[in-house]
C-alpha cells in the first residue's frame, strides 16, 4: 500500500494541476478581455467570457485555497519555511487575488463597465501566475536560507536568477495558451464564429512562446538543480508524450476542427509535463529542507485527511459534474438562450 | 523606534479578521433568510417573497465576493504571519481546516448554480432545493472553523512531548469541549445578524419612503427570525458562560472583574477600575455571577488571583463582554416589542420610533459579533494555544509585517468602500416596487409563451 504522505502529495499535486488549468482559463481570459477592449474587439468575446466565468470564479478560487490548506495540513513544515519566506510575495498575491475577486462581484453584478477595472482585471491575470510561480522557483532550493532559526528569502539571488525569470515567463505564456484554447473551444460550442476566429488566432499565436519558454526553463533548471534535471531526464517518455500532445493540439487547432479534442490535448500536454516535473522533484518539497517523509504530519492526521478527502470528493465530483452540465455542456446556455 | 513584529502580527491578523467577520457573518446568516423567503414565496404563491429572495441574493453575492477574498487572505496569513504556530498546530488542526475548505467548495459550487438558474427548472421547488447545500455548506464552514478556534482555547486530542504534539487524535481535537458551545453561539448570532440586517433595511426604507406591501412583508418575516434567534443567542451565550466558568475560569473572571475566589459571587455591570484594581461606579447584582456560571446562587466562582500575573487576560475585556451582552438583550427586547405592538391592536407596529430602533439593531448586531470575537480572542491572551504556546513564540520574526499592515489596511478600506458603493448603486436605482412590476410582466410573458392561461 502507498504511504499516506505519498497519497497526500499526489492528491495535492492533482489539485494544483486542476488549479493550473481552471485558473489559467480565468487569468488568461482577463488579459484577452482587456486586450480585446484596447483593440476594439471586445464585443466579440466579452459575452463569451462572462457567460462561462461568472458562475465558476469562486470554484477556481477554492481550488487554490484547497491546495494551500492541504499542503500545510499534510506537511506542516511547509508552513514554517514557505510561510516565513513568502510573507511579502504571498501578501502581494493575496492583494492581486483580492482585486480580481472584487472585479467579478463589482463588475458583473454591480458597477458599469470601467476601463480601469478591466485593466486591473487583465493585469492581475498576468501578475498572479507570476507571483504564484515564485513558490515553484523557491522549491528548487538556494533561495531560502535558514540561519540561527530565522528563515529568510534571498531576494537578490531570486531576482538575478535566470531560472526564476524563465519560470515566470513560462507561467505567463502557458496561461495565455491554455486560456486561448479553452475559449476557442467554448466559442465553437456557442457557435460564435467571430469569437472563434479571434480566439483561434490567439491560441495559435501563443503556442510557440509556450514551447520556447518550457525549453528555456528546462535548460536553466539543469544548471540550477542537477538532481531534479536528471530525475526528469529519466522520465523522458513523459516529456516526450507532452510534446506529442502539444503537436497534436497544434494540428487540431490549425485544421480548425474538433476544438474540444484540441483543448483536451492541451490539458494532457500540461498534465504530462506537470507530473514529470513533480515526480522529478521527489522526495523534496523544499530542497534541501523538507522532504515528503520528514515533513509529513502524524500518521493519524494523515489518514484522517485522506479519509476526509475521499468523503469530500464524493460530494465535490457530482457537484462539479452538475456545474459542467449546466454551464459548459448545456448548448442552450452556452449560446446565450438561457 | 524599535519595532515589535509580534505586536504588528497581532494587529495585522486582528485587522483581517475584524474585516472578514463582517462578511463571514453575512455569508453564514443571509443564505438561511434567502431560503426562508423563497420557500414562503413558493408556498404562498406570492411574488413578493420570491423577489425578496432574488434581491437579497444579488446583494449577498457581492458580500460573498469580499468574504471570499478576505477568507483567502486569512487562510494564507495564518501561515505567513504565524509560521511557528502552523508548524506545531497544523499537526492537530489540519483536519477541520481542510474540511472547512470542502464545505466552502460545496457552497461555492451551489451558489454559482443557484444564481444562474432562476428560471431554468419547471418545478419551483427544484431551484429552492439548491439553497440547502448553500445553507448547509455555510453552516458547516462555520462549524469547522469555529472548532479550530475552539481547539486554540481548549486544546485537546494530543500528548505534548518535548515541544511536539504526539499521539494526535484529530477527531478529539476537532470535537473539543469548547466546540459545541462556541458553534452554537456563532451560528445563532450569525442568523440573528443576517435577519437583523435585512429587517433593518426594510425598516429603514419604510421610515424613508413609507410602507409598501413588499417592505411590510419583508420586515414581518425577518422580525420573526430576529425574535427566534435573539432568544436562541441569549441561551447560547448562557451556555458559553457556563462553559467558561468550568473550563476557562480566567477568561470569565477577567470579563467579570472577579478577582477573588468566592462563593455567592456578585455580577458586575460596567463601571471602571482604580489603580488598585478597585471597581467603581458599577452596578452590582448580588450572587448573580454564581447563578449564571453554575445555576446556583452560592456556587464558588474562581477569581483571577488564582492565576499568575503573566497568564491573566487584559482586564479591558470586561467592557467588550458587557457591551456584547447588552446589545444582545436590546435586540431581543426590540423584537419582543415589535410583536407586542403587532398583536396588541391599539399600537401601530410601524411606529416611527420602533422602526428606528429596528434600524439601530443592525449595527448593534454586527458590533455585538465583533465585540464577542474580540472578547473571545483578547480574553485568550497571552496564549495562542491556551496553556501550550504563547503568542510571542508563534509570530513571524520578519519586520516586514509593519508595512504589510498598512498595505492591507488600505486594501480593506478600498474593498469596503467599493462594496458599499456597488451595493448602493445596485438597490438605489432599482426600487423593489419597480422591479416587482417588471418581474410580474416577465412571468406573464413566459406563461403566454408556454401557452398557459395567465
Amino acid at each position: 500500500m502507498m504511504s499516506y504522505e505519498l497519497i497526500g502529495i499526489t492528491v495535492l499535486w492533482l489539485f494544483l494541476y486542476g488549479y493550473l488549468i481552471v485558473a489559467s482559463v480565468d487569468f488568461g481570459a482577463g488579459f484577452f478581455a482587456f486586450y480585446a477592449r484596447s483593440t476594439k474587439q471586445d464585443h466579440l468575446i466579452n459575452r463569451l467570457i462572462s457567460r462561462y466565468l461568472s458562475p465558476v470564479w469562486e470554484i477556481t478560487n477554492v481550488f487554490f485555497v484547497f491546495f494551500f490548506v492541504g499542503i500545510v495540513g499534510f506537511f506542516p513544515d511547509t508552513a514554517y519555511y514557505y510561510g516565513s519566506a513568502l510573507l511579502i510575495p504571498g501578501s502581494i498575491a493575496i492583494v492581486l487575488l483580492a482585486i480580481r475577486g472584487s472585479f467579478y462581484a463589482f463588475e458583473n453584478y454591480g458597477s458599469k463597465e470601467s476601463t480601469v477595472y478591466l485593466f486591473l482585471y487583465g493585469a492581475t491575470g498576468l501578475l498572479i501566475p507570476a507571483s504564484l510561480s515564485v513558490a515553484l522557483t523557491l522549491s528548487e532550493g538556494g533561495f531560502i536560507v535558514e540561519q540561527n532559526g530565522v528563515v529568510s528569502l534571498e531576494y537578490l539571488t531570486l531576482f538575478t536568477s535566470p531560472l526564476s525569470w524563465s519560470i515566470v515567463a513560462l507561467a505567463i505564456v502557458s496561461v495565455l495558451y491554455i486560456s486561448a484554447t479553452f475559449l476557442t473551444f467554448y466559442a465553437s460550442r456557442a457557435d460564435d464564429q467571430p469569437a472563434l476566429k479571434l480566439m483561434r488566432t490567439y491560441a495559435l499565436f501563443w503556442s510557440t512562446p509556450t514551447i520556447i519558454a518550457a525549453l528555456t526553463a528546462f535548460i536553466y533548471l539543469s544548471q540550477h538543480n542537477e538532481r531534479h534535471f536528471q530525475n526528469m531526464m529519466d522520465l523522458w517518455w513523459l516529456l516526450a508524450l507532452s510534446v506529442g500532445f502539444f503537436m497534436l493540439s497544434m494540428w487540431l487547432l490549425y485544421n480548425g476542427r474538433r476544438y474540444g479534442w484540441a483543448f483536451i490535448c492541451v490539458m494532457l500536454q500540461f498534465f504530462c509535463a506537470f507530473f514529470a516535473y513533480g515526480i522529478g522533484h521527489y522526495p523534496y518539497i523544499l530542497d534541501p529542507y523538507i522532504t515528503i517523509q520528514s515533513g509529513a504530519t502524524h500518521e493519524s492526521m494523515g489518514i484522517a485527511l485522506v479519509i476526509a478527502f475521499i468523503g469530500g470528493l464524493c460530494l465535490l465530483v457530482p457537484s462539479l459534474i452538475l456545474v459542467f452540465k449546466l454551464f459548459l455542456f448545456d448548448a442552450d446556455y452556452v449560446k446565450g438562450n438561457k | 523606534m524599535d519595532i515589535d513584529p509580534v505586536l504588528w502580527s497581532r494587529l495585522l491578523t486582528g485587522l483581517t479578521l475584524t474585516f472578514h467577520v463582517i462578511f463571514a457573518t453575512v455569508g453564514v446568516g443571509v443564505p438561511l433568510m434567502i431560503a426562508i423567503a423563497e420557500f414562503v414565496g413558493i408556498r404562498k404563491k406570492d411574488p413578493h417573497y420570491i423577489l425578496m429572495a432574488k434581491r437579497w441574493t444579488r446583494g449577498f453575492v457581492i458580500s460573498v465576493a469580499v468574504g471570499v477574498v478576505t477568507g483567502t487572505a486569512i487562510a494564507l496569513q495564518l501561515a505567513l504571519v504565524w509560521p511557528n504556530f502552523m508548524q506545531l498546530a497544523g499537526n492537530v488542526i489540519a483536519l477541520p481546516l481542510f474540511m472547512e475548505v470542502f464545505a466552502f467548495f460545496f457552497e461555492a459550487i451551489f451558489l454559482g448554480i443557484y444564481l444562474y438558474t432562476w428560471n431554468r427548472f419547471r418545478n419551483p421547488y427544484t431551484h429552492w432545493l439548491l439553497t440547502f447545500p448553500i445553507v448547509i455548506g455555510a453552516g458547516m464552514s462555520a462549524f469547522f472553523i469555529t472548532s479550530v478556534n475552539g481547539f486554540m482555547n481548549q486544546p485537546e486530542g494530543f500528548v505534548m512531548e518535548a515541544g511536539h504534539f504526539v499521539a494526535v487524535n484529530p477527531i478529539a481535537a476537532m470535537l473539543n469541549t469548547a466546540s459545541p458551545s462556541k458553534v452554537f453561539h456563532v451560528l445563532t448570532s450569525a442568523y440573528l445578524t443576517g435577519a437583523a440586517l435585512l429587517a433593518g433595511i426594510a425598516a429603514y426604507t419604510i421610515v424613508k419612503k413609507g410602507a409598501s406591501p413588499y417592505y411590510k412583508k419583508s420586515l414581518n418575516l425577518m422580525m420573526v427570525v430576529v425574535l427566534v434567534f435573539s432568544f436562541l443567542t441569549v441561551i447560547a451565550g448562557d451556555v458559553s458562560a457556563k462553559f467558561l466558568a468550568e473550563h476557562q475560569p480566567e477568561k470569565l473572571a477577567a470579563a467579570e472583574w472577579h478577582f477573588e475566589t468566592e462563593s455567592g459571587a456578585d455580577l458586575i455591570l460596567l463601571g471602571w477600575l482604580t489603580d488598585e484594581q478597585e471597581v467603581r461606579g458599577a452596578i452590582r447584582i448580588p450572587k448573580a455571577l454564581s447563578f449564571l456560571a453554575f445555576a446556583d446562587f452560592n456556587a464558588e466562582v474562581i477569581g483571577l488571583e488564582e492565576f499568575p500575573p503573566d497568564e491573566q487576560p487584559p482586564l479591558v475585556v470586561h467592557y467588550l463582554f458587557d457591551m456584547m451582552v447588552i446589545f444582545g438583550f436590546v435586540m431581543f427586547g426590540v423584537a419582543l416589542l415589535y410583536f407586542l405592538f403587532l398583536f396588541w391592536k391599539k399600537r401601530n407596529e410601524l411606529n416611527k420610533w420602533l422602526l428606528r430602533a429596528i434600524v439601530i439593531c443592525t449595527p448593534l448586531a454586527f458590533l455585538a459579533v465583533e465585540l464577542g470575537w474580540f472578547y473571545a480572542e483578547v480574553g485568550r491572551q497571552p496564549w495562542i494555544i491556551r496553556g501550550y504556546m504563547r503568542v510571542e513564540e508563534a509570530a513571524t520574526s520578519s519586520p516586514n509585517v509593519v508595512p504589510l499592515f498598512f498595505f492591507f489596511l488600505l486594501l480593506y478600506i478600498v474593498l469596503g468602500t467599493l462594496c458599499v458603493i456597488v451595493l448602493r448603486r445596485l438597490f438605489r436605482n432599482n426600487p423593489a416596487e419597480a422591479e416587482l412590476e417588471s418581474y410580474m410582466k416577465e412571468m406573464q410573458d413566459q406563461a403566454i409563451e408556454k401557452g398557459e392561461p395567465s
